[in-house]
Parts: structure tokens; sequence; C-alpha cells
């Protein structure tokens, strides 16, 4: 999996209630996540396809809510690069297709710049420097490979 | 020979089980409410499976938004009752009868040596009754809908020690908003905490369900509490089966904290949980609307806290009161707390989730603030623009009385 694009920053501890505040959780309609995405920080947020997101540590910390992954991944986001996520978001992500990087760009890139994210070798590109990111385990990589958990699950039936 | 949380999950997978292995773990409950069943069971659907593992295994409380507070709400929850009814599950718990965690509790499902799941952050309350209980997203939940099995990486475990007697007007709450201070929101991300020491000995299983209720907010997946005497005699006619006490052998922590109970009551003050002062520190500051309840503190011992100090005086602000459960609420209006926080001027709303999420039911203007006994104080959490303290019942009570946060120790 290999990504590129324009980069909208965010700082530590990006909870779910800012990515995706609670009054827009009721409805099985997921697509409409992806309006209301980081509302809850940036009503500015309005990501082109491909568009990533990088932030500082603790990316998603705080509630279960699925819907923030889906927000972001409906608001056209291909992929968050942050020092570190929060654990049920890391879980959630993956499940829902949302790609992930674990690496430390943060100081190294502006909001707008565009940078380079691969997966299969474990590498962000950004600011003219390589930086490495934690590369997922196998069965983690497959699921997010095979678009989420459910469809994981239906390829291998 | 371990950690509680290797103990547990070695036993729930079949195998010895070490930090940083990944383990595939049969799941003893599954928990999901009726926020994050909806997007459970549509995945659960999409994924092609007929019936669900065990429908007895599965326990889906009503709480986020209960009553529902419009049509769209009304018919996702006429839906999944529905789906529940057709899947034989009869562990519902319809509206009033309380917040999720607290119902779990009630209910005896949160057994020592279990492993339980819930589709909620706070899932991981069950810790305080020595279960290996962690929150988990809605897909995950339908995995475990359809197989009964999850993958975790078994958690390093940081040890949490706390020692000295809790005095008059520190409370379960004050120690666990320190401990958060201490920790940090990430400090104990993708790690367990396993609690020792004379003042958690102390605690009531209220306290301790408190403390490991907010275990998340440090970024843990797990908040233990190792099993004693009041865990045995708290699920006496309520353990739904047979339970095994699971201690910690020989085991290896990867940190260690030490602190003492002698402090002052806590205040987290927005927009971040671990932002903790000394409730000197920030006396004063005014306060529009005071809440207690939720799954940290809304049982009874909180609600007879609050009325200990709001007895016979009147509040100064918006009060809310929300029991966590219909028996939380039934023994508070049986013995008279209910009477007396009404005397003084509160509101008591239906057992749920009420505004701790934004939801509905007591949430903020722009420019407001409020005294919550609640778990988190995030930027627009409870209404966009309004700021969210967290403390104890006690300092939320003596905040009610002057509507300006205020130190609960000159009200005892």
């Amino acid at each position: 999996m290999k990504f590129k694009g324009k980069v909208w920053k965010y700082g530590d501890n990006i909870d779910t209630d800012v990515i995706i505040p609670g009054k827009y959780l009721r409805t099985a309609d997921v697509r409409s996540f992806g309006e209301h995405a980081m509302d809850g920080i940036d009503p500015s947020f309005k990501p082109e396809a491909g568009d990533m997101i990088v932030a500082g540590k603790n990316f998603g910390c705080g509630s279960s809510r699925e819907q923030a992954p889906l927000a972001l991944k409906y608001a056209g986001v291909s992929c968050v690069v942050a020092k570190s996520f929060a654990r049920i978001f890391f879980r959630n992500a993956i499940n829902v297709g949302l790609p992930i990087v674990e690496a430390d760009v943060y100081d190294a890139v502006q909001k707008g710049d565009v940078i380079e994210v691969d997966l299969d070798i474990g590498q962000v590109l950004a600011g003219g420097k390589a930086f490495v990111s934690t590369r997922l385990p196998g069965f983690l990589q497959e699921i997010l490979d095979a678009g989420g958990l459910v469809e994981y699950r239906r390829s291998k039936r | 020979m371990g950690t509680i949380s290797e103990e547990i999950l070695g036993r729930a997978a079949g195998k010895t089980a070490s930090a940083g292995e990944f383990v595939i773990a049969k799941v003893d409950y599954a928990m999901s409410h009726d926020g994050t069943s909806i997007l459970a069971v549509k995945a659960f659907k999409e994924m092609g499976v007929d019936k669900v593992w065990d429908p007895e295994r599965i326990i889906i409380p009503f709480d986020h938004l209960v009553p529902a507070n419009n049509e769209t709400t009304a018919q996702l929850q006429k839906e999944l009752r529905e789906w529940a009814l057709d899947q034989r599950i009869s562990n519902l718990y319809d509206v009033g009868e309380g917040i999720c965690h607290q119902v779990m509790a009630e209910k005896g499902f949160t057994m020592p040596g279990k492993l339980i799941v819930g589709a909620d952050s706070h899932s991981c309350t069950y810790g305080a009754f020595g279960a290996f209980a962690t929150g988990v997203g809605a897909t995950d939940m339908a995995e475990i809908y359809a197989s009964g099995k999850l993958w975790f990486r078994v958690p390093e475990t940081i040890k949490v020690t706390v020692d000295g007697p809790l005095e008059a007007g520190v409370t379960a709450k004050d120690i666990t908003l320190r401990i958060i201070k201490e920790i940090r929101t990430d400090g104990a991300a993708y790690k367990a905490l396993e609690f020792y020491g004379s003042s958690i000995g102390e605690m009531s299983m209220a306290g301790r369900m408190t403390l490991c209720n907010m275990a998340i907010e440090t970024g843990a997946k797990a908040g233990i509490v190792p099993p004693d005497a009041k865990t045995k005699v708290f699920l006496e006619g309520r353990a739904r089966g047979q339970y095994g006490l699971v201690y910690a052998k020989d085991a290896v922590y990867c940190d260690d904290y030490y602190l003492s109970a002698n402090i002052s009551p806590q205040v987290a003050c927005p927009t971040d949980v671990d932002n903790v002062h000394d409730v000197e520190e920030v006396e004063g500051r005014h306060i529009d609307q005071v809440l207690i309840g939720s799954c940290t503190n809304g049982r009874y011992e909180d609600l007879a806290q609050a009325a200990e100090i709001l007895k016979g005086k009147k509040v100064r602000c918006r009060t809310l009161v929300i029991p966590a459960s219909r028996s939380v609420m039934l023994e508070a209006v049986k013995d008279g707390v209910a009477g007396i926080l009404l005397e003084a001027g509160a509101t008591i709303c239906n057992p749920g989730c009420g505004p701790c999420l934004g939801g509905h039911m007591g949430v903020l203007a722009p420019g407001e603030a409020c005294m919550s006994t609640t778990n988190r104080n995030f930027k627009g959490r409870m209404g966009k623009g309004a700021d969210v303290y967290l403390g104890s019942p006690l300092t939320a009570a003596a905040t009610a009385v002057e509507g300006k946060i205020a130190d609960p120790r000159r009200y005892l």
C-alpha cells in the first residue's frame, strides 16, 4: 500500500469526541459520518480525496466509537500518520480499512505539504527526508489489505 | 506464572501468554449497548453469519440515548430489539434498567478471572471484580458475536500501589484522578494496570469500579483490582456461574507507581483528563451546571455522599442527578436520599448515560461550565464551546451549593 497526499496537521491527544462529536453518532448511514469529521476541532476540515492527517501522540484516544475512523475514511482521508495511536482507535481503524501508520514526522511537516507513505517497506517521505514507520503484524496487514475485517472474513469463506 | 492479565488471557487462549505476544482468546461475556450495537449488528450481518456464537453470553443494555430522543434513535432501538429477539439474546436490558457497566455488575456477569469484552471504552470497569475486561469497537464486537473469539496483544502491566486511609472528603474518584495525573493520558497505552495497597483494599466495590472505569483515561487496555472478600460478598447471589480467583504469580511489571492517599480532593480541568489540580487551586470558578451520575460515579454511595452535603441546603446552579441504574434509584428513593436531593433543588433524571457524551438530557450551551462526576472533559464533549470539570460526588455537591467550584471538606 502506497499513498501520496496533502497534509492536515493536528497535535497530541486528538480524541474521538473532536473527530466526531457524540451528537452525530446515531445513524446507520455510515457515509454521513464523513460530513462531520473533525467537527469538534477544525470546522475548516474539508479534505480532498487522498489527503492525509499527521498528528502527535495518542491519536484517537477516548471512546470506542467506530464512527471516528469511519468519519475520516468517508471524508476522503487516505491515511493517518501519528506518533502513536490509542489502542481502540488502532483496532477500529484497521477493522474499517483506514490505513494508519506510526511515524515521527510531526516536526518535519506543515499543513498543506505533500508526503508519501509506503506501508510495504515501512517508510514515510516528508520534507525531503525518509522516516521509518512501524509495520503492522502480518495478520493485521492482511485485514487492512482486504479493506477491513468484514471483507477479510468474507474473503476467507 | 505472570500478571493477572497474562494469567487470564493465557487461560482464555488455552496456552501460556506472555506480554507482547498475540493470542486468539475465547471471550466469556460480550457487551454492546444501544449506541455501539447499531454498527456491530450491521457488521455482523455483512459478515454473512446467521446466528451468534452463544446468545447467553451476549448482553445488550440500552443506556446511551434513553428514552429515545427522536424518531431516528427510536427506529434504531426498535431494530436492535428485533434483532436480539431473533437471535434469542435474552440478556437485553431495556430503557430504564441502567448504564451498561452498572448493569453488568448488578446482574453478576463481572466475575474474577473472566475475559469480558465490551463495545464501550469504559468496559475496563469490570476489572474492579478481578476480571480482564476491555473495550473494543463495533466490528470487533461483530467478530465476537460471530465466533466468540478475538485477537489480543497480551499487555505489559504497570503496578500501581496506593497506601493510606481515605481522609474525609477524599474518595475513590480523587485517588483515580490523582493516578491519571501521574500516569498521564497515554502513559499506559496498550498496557494494563494492576492496583494494590491499603487504600484500594479499603475501597468499596463501588469505589473500585470508579477506579477501574477510568483506567482507559491513561490509555490502558485494562485496570484490575485483585479479588478479595468484598468481591465475593458482592457476587453472592448474583454470579452467573462458577468463577475462580486469579492472582498475579511471580509477575514481572514494566513500571511501578506508588502514591499516598493523603491528598486533597482532585479536579480535572478542561480539556484533558490528566489536567488534574488540587481543589484549592480551582476553587471559586463559576459553574452553570452540576452533574452527578454516569458509569463512573452514579452508584448509590455516590448519591448518598452528595445527599450528605446537600441535606437542608439549596443548590445555586442547575443540578442533575442521574442514577446509574433502576436499582440505585430505587434504593435512593426508599431510604430518603432521593428526597434530600429533590428538596435541595436537584433534578433527578432516569437511569442512563445522560449528557456525559453530549447526546441529550442536559447538554450545555457555548460558554457554560459543568462540574461533573463523569469521566471525560474533552473539548466540546458535553456541548460545543462548553467546559467540563471532573470531580467526586462530594466536590460536585459542594459546588452545587455554591454555584462555583468548592472544597467539600468545608461541608463535612
